[in-house]
């Protein structure tokens, strides 16, 4: 007994700290970071569930979601998922060139998605849909808008480690940059999933 | 256990870096399996609520269903979730988190449709009153 004890004090005192290599930690921390963005993503979702049908006399989902153009929005994410994807293959490939060809490729599905997104939102204030309207349509302005806001920072990014791998190469810093916002990315997809299920297609029904 | 105890062998070693490199950044084939899945469970939805060949409810209920199953194919296929990531530590953080989700999803979903039913006569007779 005191020999496994002796044993165990030794275990849980190094005489030296474990070496970690430089940045061996981050995809942990970053998975972290997006799960409490998760937790985010679910206060609106659970706002908007509940709110979602409190009108205020105003226009319902039925009168103002244009599914095909939901439709065309969703497509752009999922290209530009599997771009990304490829993006990444090309980077263990170790083919920058291919690498930063479908990193743009990429931010333009993505740029595409935003503008579809930001003509939905003006032909909705057109119409007289406007945040303050009611509580179905501040609640809905505000998860889509904080999903859309994420792609915008997203693509932001995805510009900057495009100029930083131009600069300085696929040195393990940039690798690891990368990875961090292929993890971004295909989050936002996963919100997005939610999104047009519970928003759109959820709102249809009703 | 064996495994993690043999780790600083240099074979091992460099098998777990393999292992984590194919994991990390999944295949060609993974990611065309991932996009072809998303596609058809993010269609079939559409179609379904565009078309409407069911009633409401059992709509609601597919389309949900089909959300899910499309969550899972993503967190597999692209962002490469699975049991070993990280040691486990990255599936314990999404299990924690779906956890807690779900806990306060359901709560204020339940609650606040609860409140809504009691709050509603109440509301009605002071009207009337």
């Amino acid at each position: 007994m005191s020999g496994m004890a002796g044993m165990n004090r030794e275990l849980f005192h190094l005489p030296e700290e474990p070496h970690h290599p430089e940045g061996s930690s981050t995809m942990l921390g970053f998975w972290m970071y997006l799960m409490s963005d998760c937790l985010i993503f679910a206060m609106l979702f659970a706002t908007y569930g509940v709110l979602g049908t409190s009108y205020a006399g105003g226009p319902g989902p039925r009168e103002l979601f244009d599914l095909p153009l939901v439709a065309l929005n969703t497509s752009m994410l999922l290209f530009s998922s599997i771009t990304y994807g490829f993006a990444m293959l090309s980077m263990t490939e170790r083919r920058q060139g291919a690498m930063l060809a479908w990193l743009a490729v990429t931010g333009l599905f993505g740029l595409a998605f935003l503008s579809i997104e930001l003509y939905e939102f003006a032909h909705l204030i057109h119409e007289g849909a406007v945040p303050q309207r009611s509580a179905f349509l501040s609640s809905f302005f505000t998860l889509v808008g904080t999903h859309g806001l994420h792609v915008l920072f997203g693509t932001i990014w995805l510009v900057v480690l495009m100029v930083q791998v131009r600069l300085k190469g696929l040195i393990p810093a940039n690798c690891r940059r990368l990875m961090c916002l292929s993890l971004f990315w295909h989050f936002l997809d996963v919100i997005w999933i939610g999104v047009f299920t519970f928003v759109y297609l959820m709102g249809m029904l009703r | 256990m064996s495994a993690a105890g043999h780790g600083h062998g240099d074979t091992a070693a460099h098998d777990h870096a393999d292992h984590l490199n194919e994991e990390a950044h999944g295949s060609r084939k993974g990611y065309w399996a991932g996009f072809a899945l998303s596609v058809v469970l993010t269609a079939i939805p559409f179609w379904l609520v565009i078309t409407r060949p069911l009633t409401a409810q059992a709509t609601a209920m597919i389309i949900m269903g089909f959300a899910a199953v499309q969550m899972i194919v993503h967190m597999i296929f692209f962002l490469h979730m699975n049991r070993r990531a990280e040691g486990g530590w990255s599936m314990m953080a999404l299990l924690f988190t779906i956890v807690v989700v779900v806990i306060s999803l359901s709560g204020s979903l339940w609650v606040m449709y609860h409140m809504n039913e009691n709050m509603m006569p109440a509301m009605d007779m002071s009207q009337a009153g």
